[in-house]
Parts: C-alpha cells; structure tokens; sequence
C-alpha cells in the first residue's frame, strides 16, 4: 500500500465523473423532478378550481330551478286567471245569446198569436156573413154591404 | 482458501498487494510480481485493479443514470429511472440539509462521490476469494478487489475535495479573506504564528481524514474478511476441527458480510456528507 500515481489516476478519474454527472446525469433529472412537482402542484389546483366550480355550477343550477319554479307558478295563475275570465266571457256571451233567442221567439210567437187572431177574426166573420146570408136567403152583396161587413170584422 | 504451498501470512500479503504497473528494476515497464518489486517502481506506477475496477464502477454508475437522465419526463417514472429518482432525491434533500450556498456543483458532486464510494465499497462483498482466483488463472499475480482499500483511491478523491474547497474558499472570499481565515483567528493578528498553525492543521486535517477513514474502514473490513477466511485455508481432511473451522467461517462471513453492509453505505454517506459540509464551509464567511 504504497503511495504511487494511482492517486494522480484516481483524481482525474473522479474530475471526469464529476464532471459528467454534472453535465449529464443531474440537470435532466431535476428538470423532470421539478416539472413533476410543477405538474402536481398544477393537478391540484386544477382539481380545487374544478371543486369551487362546480360548487359554483351547483348552486346557480339551485338558483335558475328556483326561478323556473317561480314562473311556472306565475304562468299557472295567469293561465287560471285567464281560463276563469274565459269562463265568464263565455257565459255572459251565452246569456246575451239566450236572451236574443228567447226575445225572438217571443216576438215570433206574438206575431204567430196576432196571425192566427186575423185568420180567426176573418173565419169569424165570413162564418157570420154565411150566417146572415143564411137568415137573410139571400146573398148579401159583399160589395154593396162591405162597409157593413168591415165595421162586423172589427167589432169581433 | 487459495494455495496448498501459502503460509497465512503469505495469504494475507498476497491479499493486500495491489497490481501494479511500473518501471521494474531491469530498466523495462512491467507488472510487478512481489511486494518489494512494487515498491522499488516508486512514485511512477500505477495500480492497474483499483484504476480499472474503479472505471469500471464509476462508468457503470453514470451509464445507468445517464441512461435514466436521458429518458427522464415529467410523467410516472418506471423501474430505473424510479431508483435513480430516488436516489437523486436522496442526495439533493442531503445538500440542501448541509449546503447553503447557491453552487450547481455541489450536488452533482455529492450523487459522484455516494454513488461511486459506495459501488467501490461494495466490492467486499463479493467472496474475497473469487475475483483474484480469476485473476490467478489469468495470469495475474496479484488482485486487489476494493479499490477504496487502496489509500490512493481515498486520497485521490479527497485531494480533489481539497482542491475545489481551496478553490471555493478563494473564489468567495477573496485569496486576501482566504488567507485571512489562515491567519488571522483565533487569536486576532498577535497571535499569528498560533493561528496559522492551528488553522493549518484544521485546514490540512479535512482530506487527510477524509481519506483516511474511507481507507481505515475499508482496510479493516477487508482485514476481517481475509482472517475469517483463513479458517476455512487450515483444512486438513475431515476432522472435528477442521469442520468447526470451515463452519465457523461460514457463519463469521456471513455475519459480517451483513454487518459489512452498514460500514459499506455509511462511510459512502459520511464521504459525501463531509465533502458538502466542507463545501459548505468554504463558502461561508467566518466571523
């Protein structure tokens, strides 16, 4: 175990690892251990961003079902609203119809009355100029006596 | 458990002899076949199993986590590159814990010297036996295994440490604040002579015992290593106690090859937490 240029070898030789390991082996290394750290760290906030988020999402979907809710309840009563003043409409239209019919058929039944009061009124008086002809045999000149027979007509 | 014809001693020796490469005694450049032989080459040699099994380490390690740096993305890591995340990670929890100043070089500095200290370290846990067996066949005479069990693979490391320490402190501090430090504390500027030197000491004292307790670690598992298996080289035929022996070692290896894994990782730790203390030192401003 003597001292001998061994030493000199062993220097040169450990200068050159270090060397290389510096240059090669190291850098690269930490590079993709720093980016990894980098990448995990960026994982994570993504991660919490997304948690806050979607929190976020959660409660404006709570809130717009909220509002939805509400204006569906809205449009319920309007339509209520609607439907029951439709009714009224209705009905009053339907009165105002029935009125008119019934105001028609009254007039149509006076008119039908006053009609069948002529018809009559006239049988009645020909039934008694018949009579009077048959009383008087003869006949009675309608024409002569119809001042006669109308002033008869009228008084029946 | 190798060679009929080797003596304990010579066993062990044979176990704590680097291959070496050098100037041998006849004027050629050859691989010295014994220990004296080694240490006649002097300054200019070199040893040929802690500089290539130290390579080869060190490659392995940067190959596998060059390959997963390569590949690396931001999305979910797999296999490799999920192992070399988490070390990487380790590591950088580690610096940030111990550095506090802005340096991109002391991390990757930090994972270098973990990650080789400990594959270097790891090296005693393969049976002591089989690689310089290998070696044997091979025609090598000697093979040391774990290269941090050779005080020059410690050395060079912690003499690199010392340098880029030196040099951080002058490059923050100024070579005016540096020496400052040297000089001019504890004691204020009468007290100069005991400043520089305790302050020497303190400064000299942070390789020396970087390396030094890398090695010792090391040297002494190593030590253990090579006793217990000489239990098993005293076999002489089935016996009582030669069985006991064998036994013995098996158990003892195992038992320390366990504890062994603790040593093996702790001193890669306290090697890299050392340097990024020391790191961390020279660029802060002494008060």
């Amino acid at each position: 175990m003597n001292i001998n240029a061994t030493l000199l070898a062993q220097t040169i030789m450990f200068i050159m690892f270090v060397w290389f390991c510096m240059k090669f082996v190291w850098p690269p290394i930490m590079q993709a251990l720093t980016e990894r750290k980098k990448l995990i760290a960026d994982g994570l906030a993504a991660g919490e961003r997304g948690k806050h988020e979607l929190e976020l999402a959660s409660r404006r979907a709570t809130e717009s079902m909220h509002d939805a809710k509400q204006k569906a309840a809205e449009v319920i009563t309007q339509a209520e609203k609607r439907a029951s003043q439709i009714i009224d409409e209705a009905k009053t239209a339907a009165k105002e119809e029935g009125d008119r019919l019934v105001a028609g058929a009254k007039a149509e039944i006076d008119q039908e009355v006053n009609r069948a009061r002529e018809t009559l009124r006239q049988q009645v008086a020909d039934l008694a100029v018949a009579g009077a002809e048959k009383i008087l045999r003869r006949e009675v000149d309608a024409k002569a006596h119809a001042d006669l027979l109308t002033a008869l007509k009228n008084e029946i | 458990m190798s060679g009929e014809t080797q003596t304990s001693a010579e066993y062990i020796k044979h176990h704590l002899q680097n291959l070496t490469y050098g100037q041998l005694p006849d004027g050629s450049w050859g691989i010295a076949h014994s220990a004296e032989q080694a240490k006649e080459m002097g300054f200019w040699a070199i040893n040929l199993d802690t500089t290539i099994i130290a390579f080869v380490l060190g490659s392995i390690f940067l190959f596998f986590f060059a390959r997963a740096a390569q590949k690396a993305s931001a999305g979910v890591p797999t296999g490799l590159q999920n192992f070399v995340e988490w070390v990487v990670d380790f590591i950088d929890t580690s610096v940030r814990g111990s550095f506090t100043a802005k340096n991109d070089m002391v991390a990757p500095l930090a994972l270098t010297i973990f990650a080789w200290v400990l594959l270097m370290n790891l090296m005693d846990l393969v049976p002591i036996d089989y690689l310089p067996l290998i070696a044997h066949a091979a025609g090598l005479p000697f093979l040391k295994v774990v290269p941090t069990t050779d005080p020059n693979a410690t050395f060079g490391m912690s003499l690199a440490v010392f340098v880029l320490v030196v040099f951080y402190s002058i490059k923050m501090k100024g070579l005016g604040g540096f020496v400052g430090e040297l000089t001019l504390q504890p004691f204020g500027k009468f007290g100069l002579p005991a400043n520089i030197f305790l302050e020497g000491v303190n400064l000299i004292a942070k390789p020396i015992s970087l390396a030094l307790r890398l090695f010792g670690n090391m040297y002494a598992g190593e030590m253990i290593f090579i006793l217990i298996a000489l239990m098993g080289a005293s076999w002489a035929g089935a016996t009582f106690g030669s069985t006991l022996l064998f036994g013995s070692q098996v158990v003892l290896s195992l038992g320390w090859a366990i504890f062994h894994i603790l040593i093996v990782t702790l001193q890669a730790f306290i090697f890299m937490t050392l340097t990024i203390v020391y790191m961390d030192m020279a660029h802060q401003e002494h008060h």
